[in-house]
């Protein structure tokens, strides 16, 4: 027989797993059961650009198609994290669809208007734990909050470096088997180990030193076309396989720890381009930009959602600094498109022009593309 | 005999297919034009054919050294021609322009489905942009408004000179325009005003999309489809404030690029293994779905007389044959 509550969730890159992680955690066993989410395919924004308005940006359309599959799978209990633009109006129309639609479930918010309240939140979980002590679930959710901070660090780590490793796929490997071992953290003391763990196997992995012609690309704009591979038509995995470097600053640790504190530090560096924050990420996008172009990044890809608004706000601004410091950068923007033809063709053409411009000579094109 | 050495580039865009044979020294000894039609593989046999012709008709005989494809269908004429490079059009356009234009700055390009424009300076591209998402302001737009019109898409250019006062058609977005189009019609614009606003339309929709914060600097070239037509080439003038230089072969740059690509590419100077009677080979393509997961990528794969050759077109390699292209 299945539980009381089924709990289903988004997917938003690899977070889904440390968020299940702490769900479990939390949640009376004899009550509860968490769903494992699938990760994002193309039936995923099908079903849910079906039931989104027109013109949403399309984080919502992949929420719902995630919400969409957890009802299929018997879920009764929906949570959204969502929040920071509009994104933070989202689930209560999410939540009304899904009604419209017959569902009949409990829709859990993490933030409330004003933000994340803590005591609020916790009252709503207790649904799951009736039992749950507050300093129980204080305690697990700053765990899962150290955990995501430690598995961005080193996700961090390898996207940094992948392109380094002497031998090919060592950190796909350990990628792996990390995501496996997150589900098995439940005290401080495990995840310690786990740290320390990893600490050593990364540092086990033989890099080369960064060459002067190395192609380096940076990632800047909107956080779930960042952070979800799947609705960038994997970007970044398609700049690797051109072994170029490729960075990019959105992580959720980002977000959640890092992004309130650094506001100055944006404002300062972006001045001289901006007077005021004008919400969400798009005076980071700026200040961003500016510090990739410091570190003599060859080339800037700004990428985000059809229609959002803060990074609109922020394309002219970079279309200036583009043109005062004579760096390229390309603008692409995502839907619910299922094809990757024409982003493939950007991306090698703006890879093919770097490269050109860093050989300065056109008869050493590399042709070293595998086609599929 | 000594054969000379010859490089083929093929480039099948949407809407029309180009191909071209130069020799060592760029030179164009062969060059075709046709409709794709939806059928890229017919249209590049029927190139292929044609440039035998030709060559054979001027007593030229040439061994094959090099061939390269570009466009949207680059991926399956690639495989079928078995090329030594696949290359994206915007790569390709920008080499074929600097080999006549060397001096160029600003490429304007329009095509059957999307516009680029390029930026170079000192013979290096620095800038790209193109249209995403939308296929507003393109030849596509053009030559359903010709029909609309009733007029031959040939004849565009020089009707729209003939215009004293084009009328102004909503440039932002295709379907917007489209109703304009058909509402100043009903109250009575003749139809060279039509046309030339049309053009205007198309010039406006470019560089409001494409042209947004570059710098356009002399010497700006103009090509692609739509660069035959003289309504547009003019609109671009007067927008621009700029003289526009629309070479002959305008048309044929992305494929003269991709020619010299390869000829570049094929750095051990091994002769191709290439048959000008390709029209006689069977290819055939069949759609399969490659269910290894829920993705359910449609796989294309392609055969040659009833062989199996290539399979592409899904996201992982799980479903595709790899081929290593040197």
């Amino acid at each position: 027989m299945r539980k009381k509550y089924i709990v289903g969730f988004p997917v938003l890159g690899n977070y889904y797993i440390p968020i299940y992680n702490f769900l479990n955690n939390i949640v009376d066993k004899e009550l509860v059961e968490v769903l494992m989410p699938n990760k994002i395919t193309d039936e995923t924004i099908v079903n849910g650009a079906k039931v989104s308005p027109d013109f949403v940006c399309v984080p919502f359309k992949y929420n719902m198609g995630n919400y969409i599959e957890a009802i299929e799978k018997g879920a009764n209990v929906l949570i959204q994290a969502g929040g920071g633009c509009r994104y933070g109006y989202y689930f209560e129309l999410q939540e009304q669809i899904l009604k419209d639609m017959g569902n009949d479930f409990i829709f859990i918010s993490f933030l409330e208007e004003e933000g994340l309240n803590i005591k609020k939140l916790y009252n709503k979980l207790k649904i799951l734990n009736p039992n749950l002590r507050f300093s129980e679930f204080c305690y697990q959710g700053g765990l899962a909050v150290s955990t995501v901070k430690i598995m961005d660090d080193f996700e961090t780590y390898m996207r940094n470096n992948y392109n380094l490793q002497i031998n090919e796929n060592e950190f796909d490997k350990i990628e792996e088997e990390m995501l496996n071992d997150i589900l098995k953290i439940n005290t401080l003391s495990k995840l310690v180990k786990f740290k320390n763990k990893y600490v050593k196997k990364l540092k086990q992995v033989n890099l080369r030193k960064i060459n002067n012609d190395d192609i380096k690309i940076g990632i800047v704009g909107e956080l779930f076309t960042s952070m979800e591979p799947f609705s960038s038509f994997f970007i970044e995995k398609e700049l690797l396989n051109y072994k170029c470097i490729v960075k990019r600053y959105t992580t959720v640790t980002y977000l959640i720890l890092q992004k309130g504190f650094a506001k100055k530090k944006v404002m300062k560096k972006a001045s001289g381009y901006i007077d005021y924050h004008f919400g969400a990420d798009g005076p980071e996008t700026i200040a961003h930009t500016l510090e990739l172009i410091d570190k003599n990044y060859d080339g800037i890809i700004h990428i985000k959602p059809f229609g959002c608004s803060p990074e609109i706000n922020a394309m002219p601004i970079l279309q200036k600094i583009s043109r005062e410091k004579n760096i390229p950068i390309m603008y692409l923007t995502f839907d619910e498109q299922t094809t990757s033809t024409g982003i493939k063709t950007r991306i090698e053409a703006f890879y093919d022009m770097l490269k050109m411009k860093k050989d300065q000579n056109y008869a050493n094109i590399k042709e070293e593309k595998v086609y599929e | 005999m000594n054969k000379q050495k010859g490089y083929i580039g093929i480039d099948i865009g949407s809407i029309s297919t180009k191909g071209v044979i130069i020799d060592d020294k760029n030179n164009i000894l062969a060059s075709e034009y046709i409709w794709t039609e939806g059928a890229p593989i017919k249209a590049t046999k029927k190139i292929i054919e044609t440039f035998k012709n030709t060559l054979e008709n001027n007593n030229i005989s040439l061994d094959i050294y090099g061939i390269g494809t570009t466009g949207s269908a680059r991926n399956l004429i690639g495989s079928i021609l078995n090329a030594n490079v696949i290359k994206n059009e915007i790569t390709a356009h920008a080499i074929g322009t600097l080999n006549t234009f060397p001096d160029v700055k600003t490429i304007l390009e329009i095509g059957g489905q999307d516009s680029k424009l390029i930026i170079i300076r000192n013979g290096i591209v620095v800038d790209y942009a193109m249209n995403t998402l939308c296929a507003a302001g393109t030849g596509a737009f053009l030559s359903s408004q010709a029909k609309r019109l009733g007029v031959n898409i040939e004849d565009i250019g020089k009707i729209a000179l003939t215009s004293k006062n084009p009328s102004k058609i909503a440039a932002r977005c295709t379907v917007f325009a489209e109703s304009d189009l058909v509402h100043k019609a009903q109250i009575g614009h003749t139809k060279e005003d039509l046309i030339a606003g049309i053009c205007n339309s198309v010039v406006q929709n470019y560089l409001n999309n494409l042209g947004k914060g570059k710098i356009i600097e002399d010497k700006v070239v103009f090509q692609g489809g739509v660069s035959k037509n003289i309504g547009v080439v003019k609109a671009f003038e007067n927008a621009l404030n700029k003289k526009i230089y629309v070479d002959d072969n305008s048309h044929l740059m992305g494929a003269l690029g991709i020619a010299i690509i390869s000829k570049n590419a094929n750095k051990n100077g091994n002769k191709l293994d290439f048959d000008f009677n390709i029209k006689e080979v069977d290819f055939k393509t069949i759609g399969t779905e490659c269910n290894g997961c829920s993705n359910n990528c449609e796989i294309i794969n392609i055969y040659k007389d009833n062989k199996l050759i290539d399979k592409m077109g899904g996201r992982c390699q799980k479903g595709n044959m790899i081929k290593k292209i040197v």
